[in-house]
């Protein structure tokens, strides 16, 4: 082939390129969309966020990726961030940009639909549906489910409990561990699960999936997990089920999932419109029913099947303390598990 | 300071006929050291971010055990994955060069093949069906896939070795391996290198293997923490590591420069098998491909019949496709352009500037995905927000992350092409950028391309970059991926994966084919 030839082939992409950049929507970055930076799956919440175009006025453009991630992101965009609105899968990746002054007041009306322990005590985020933490078990080997996150050091539980140390609401459920029964216990009972032989997972569905495949008798996750998981491969595809812990138990803690207005959003009143539709009716029925979350505004009933929601014996956390998470990532790592 | 000593190594040593230690010209010069300075901006950011933490916070990461024992961790998993992938790269080589092996063309061509295949799918795809799973589980995946870094190479090397060299070798009592391995080095050196730093910096695999390594550190940093110093330093310490190595690399080559010639005039004899090696060899070549590439095509057809998100919008993926294919191509023509001056130096001069212009586009190879990513998020939007979170940003990405394989496709070329051809043109009254161009490019281009294929296919499978830095709003085959395995929706991630693999099996195909243009 010729250098000639080469460089004709090689404009071929590059047009299309061109032409991709050019045309379509949603392609490129307009001024006068309203941007989401979502931490939550698309195929979870894309439904929803489709229909913030009529409650918003705007064009949508959601870029979907990791909470954690997309917080870094934003923190290095600095004040030229591009994004509007930040919907998190967890509190604590809403409570770091809150401290890193990233994050603008929610409207006091907002916050006010959400019980106090579901926001930032600072008023820069509000939580828009709410997710159990739960033990998941196999029926097949478990005949009576832990009835405390403390018994899981039994040693008749050696090498059968799996867990997620690096996972967002693993910490916040270490934290809220931290608060209720403090920094020595809480030590203790993550050296003690590591003395026990506890399974190191990358995250939720992984456990699950261990526990289903007759791998691991339990595992620490968020309830709706297993709801979606049932939703995929049908009830009888998925053998284990959950135990939800009594007691005020910190293996119960009830986290969210929420949003915040950036500081240097240009659409600031179409963001906040997006978070009230969020936490309008529509929405939080949609949590209920299409995620098999907890709807955080009272009114809206829970999806059948689910425990309801005041039976959750959660421990009494503000969830807001849940931001201090830098002392459980510290402990995490004395201990040696991250 | 790696770089000052390997440099300084190479200009005492002879050097290859037309690499005399002359000085490089400008117009190539100028555009090498863009390339560099593009390749070395991730450290810039870091450099920026570790400042941050003073130095208090550099040395409380630095003196961490966990860190000590995952820096080991590393280190350990990328040796023992390198040394498999050289063992069956080789083999696998020699097999289907050299030897009477029934189906050689076509064990040559699923040789290639597990370069189509994502890591992270490998990686899930044992972990759902077997119990395997931390260092075995990372062993196995990660050799699986990148056993072709090795072999393409290599079969490429075999194929033009000249048959005088064994030859005499025998003629004087030595045995022929001794001989083959000896002037295999260089090339198995080079795949090796590329297999041990794309292992340094894996993430998505080791973690589904649920073993921590060094980056499992790195990404805790982002995803716990929120805290950007301890992330930065390791990130450093992984280039640090990484510039060792290369280094060794180097060093390997350099004194092995005398494999890097034309064609030979003729094919070297074919060895036959006896009926005990065929059958054993025949059963080593279809292990490898039905571990590597029917494996995970199995499990694939596996998601679609079992779940029941199966079903695909055929708008958003042919989106997909559209995007991946587009973005993947212009990574890949990027890539080359940029690679081009800095393979041509690398070939032709020695020296420190040349050393340091080569060294340094290992370095965004050397980081994770979300490091290089997030070091462009800082660069794109303080200095050329027109470009943030639009196309050429994340073509840009690629071509930081894959430099590397294109740098070395261009050397591995340029080097085959008789320098005195070049001389030739000069004593014609060519100038030198001009006999360049008009001789050694021509010659060097089949070379090139492969190198191009190899950028283009990695770019399609690439995922973490590209969630960070991809347009608003669009998904490539990858992104897609991501998403529906995020909600456990398998059945919906079945044709992103399948087509996904499809797709990058084409370049592969063509790569396998390639390193089999000279066997008969």
């Amino acid at each position: 082939m010729s250098l000639r030839r080469l460089v004709a082939a090689a404009l071929i992409p590059l047009a299309l390129l061109a032409s991709a950049c050019g045309g379509g929507d949603g392609e490129s970055f307009d001024d006068d969309s309203l941007v989401i930076y979502s931490g939550r799956n698309k195929n979870l919440v894309g439904p929803l966020l489709d229909k913030l175009k009529t409650a918003t006025g705007l064009d949508v453009q959601v870029r979907y990726g990791d909470s954690a991630e997309l917080a870094a992101q934003i923190l290095e965009e600095g004040a030229d961030t591009r994004a509007d609105l930040f919907f998190s899968q967890d509190a604590g990746a809403l409570g770091a940009l809150g401290k890193h002054q990233a994050l603008a007041p929610v409207a006091p009306e907002a916050l006010a639909k959400v019980p106090a322990e579901y926001r930032g005590s600072d008023g820069t985020w509000v939580g828009v549906s709410g997710r159990s933490r739960v033990i998941v078990y196999d029926p097949r080997t478990v005949t009576v489910p832990p009835k405390s996150v403390f018994e899981l050091t039994d040693p008749k539980w050696r090498g059968q409990v799996g867990w997620a140390p690096t996972n967002a609401s693993f910490q916040s459920f270490v934290t809220a561990m931290r608060v209720v029964s403090g920094e020595d216990k809480a030590r203790q009972w993550l050296e003690a699960m590591k003395a026990n032989g506890a399974q190191t997972f990358s995250n939720n569905v992984n456990i699950l999936d261990a526990v289903d495949g007759g791998k691991l008798r339990l595992g620490l996750i968020n309830h709706y997990y297993w709801y979606e998981k049932v939703a995929e491969k049908g009830q009888g595809g998925v053998p284990s089920r959950l135990a939800y812990l009594p007691g005020g138990d910190p293996g119960a803690l009830v986290n969210v999932a929420g949003v915040g207005v950036l500081k240097g959003s240009k659409h600031a009143a179409a963001a906040h419109k997006a978070v009230d539709f969020l936490l309008g009716t529509e929405a939080q029925k949609f949590f209920a029913d299409t995620t098999k979350e907890y709807p955080l505004v009272s009114g809206v009933a829970i999806a059948p099947g689910l425990p309801p929601f005041d039976s959750l014996k959660g421990p009494q956390v503000d969830l807001s303390k849940l931001d201090s998470i830098e002392q459980t990532i510290a402990l995490l790592q004395d201990v040696g598990l991250i | 300071m790696a770089i000052r000593q390997i440099s300084a190594g190479t200009a005492t040593r002879r050097t290859p006929a037309g690499t005399a230690a002359r000085r490089i010209p400008a117009g190539l010069l100028a555009p090498a050291g863009v390339t560099a300075a593009l390749a070395l901006l991730p450290v810039g950011y870091l450099l920026v971010r570790a400042g941050e933490g003073g130095v208090g916070g550099v040395t409380g990461t630095l003196l961490r055990t966990r860190t000590a024992e995952l820096a080991l961790r590393s280190l350990g998993l990328a040796a023992v994955v390198t040394a498999l992938c050289v063992a069956i790269g080789i083999s696998l080589a020699w097999l289907v060069v050299r030897s009477d092996l029934p189906g050689r063309r076509v064990f040559g061509v699923l040789a290639a093949l597990p370069l189509a295949v994502p890591s992270y799918v490998a990686a899930y795809t044992w972990v759902a069906a077997t119990d395997i799973e931390g260092f075995a589980g990372s062993v196995l995946v990660l050799t699986l896939c990148s056993y072709p870094y090795v072999y393409l190479p290599v079969a490429a090397a075999l194929s033009r070795m000249d048959p005088a060299t064994e030859e005499v070798a025998l003629s004087l009592g030595r045995g022929r391996l001794g001989v083959v391995l000896r002037q295999l080095r260089p090339s198995a050196a080079a795949g090796a290198l590329l297999v041990a730093m794309y292992v340094l910096a894996e993430f998505g695999a080791v973690a589904i293997m649920r073993f921590d390594v060094f980056t499992t550190q790195i990404y805790t940093s982002y995803r716990a923490g929120f805290n950007r110093t301890p992330a930065a330093v390791l990130g450093l310490l992984l280039v640090l590591v990484t510039l060792l190595i290369v280094a060794a690399e180097s060093r390997t080559r350099g004194r092995a420069a005398y494999a890097m010639r034309g064609a030979p005039a003729r094919r070297p004899p074919v060895i036959r098998l006896g009926g005990a090696a065929r059958a054993g060899a025949l059963a080593w070549c279809a292990a490898l491909a039905g571990l590597a590439v029917g494996f995970p095509l199995v499990s694939i057809c596996y998601w679609l019949a079992d779940g029941s998100s199966a079903g695909v919008d055929a708008t958003v993926l042919a989106e997909a496709v559209a995007a991946t294919l587009g973005v993947a191509a212009a990574g890949a023509l990027l890539t080359t352009a940029l690679a081009v001056p800095v393979g041509v130096v690398a070939a032709r001069y020695r020296g420190r500037t040349a050393a340091f212009l080569e060294q340094s586009t290992y370095v965004g190879h050397s980081l994770p995905g979300i490091v290089m990513a997030l070091s462009l998020v800082f660069f794109a939007v303080r200095y050329v927000p027109a470009i943030y979170q639009r196309w050429p940003l994340l073509v840009i990405a690629y071509a930081v992350l894959f430099m590397p394989a294109a740098v070395g496709a261009v050397r591995a070329s340029v080097l085959q092409s008789p320098p005195v051809l070049e001389e030739v043109a000069r004593s014609l009254g060519r100038s030198p950028l001009r006999a360049l161009r008009e001789v050694t490019l021509p010659l060097a281009l089949p070379g090139v391309l492969a190198g191009a294929a190899l950028v283009f296919l990695t770019a399609m499978k690439e995922l973490p970059a590209t969630l960070l830095l991809r347009p608003t709003g669009v998904e490539t085959l990858a992104t897609e991926l991501w998403t529906q395995t995020g909600s456990g929706a398998y059945g919906a991630a079945a044709p992103y994966a399948a087509l996904l693999m499809l797709l990058a099996a084409v370049p592969g195909f063509v790569l396998g084919r390639r390193s089999l243009k000279e066997v008969s």
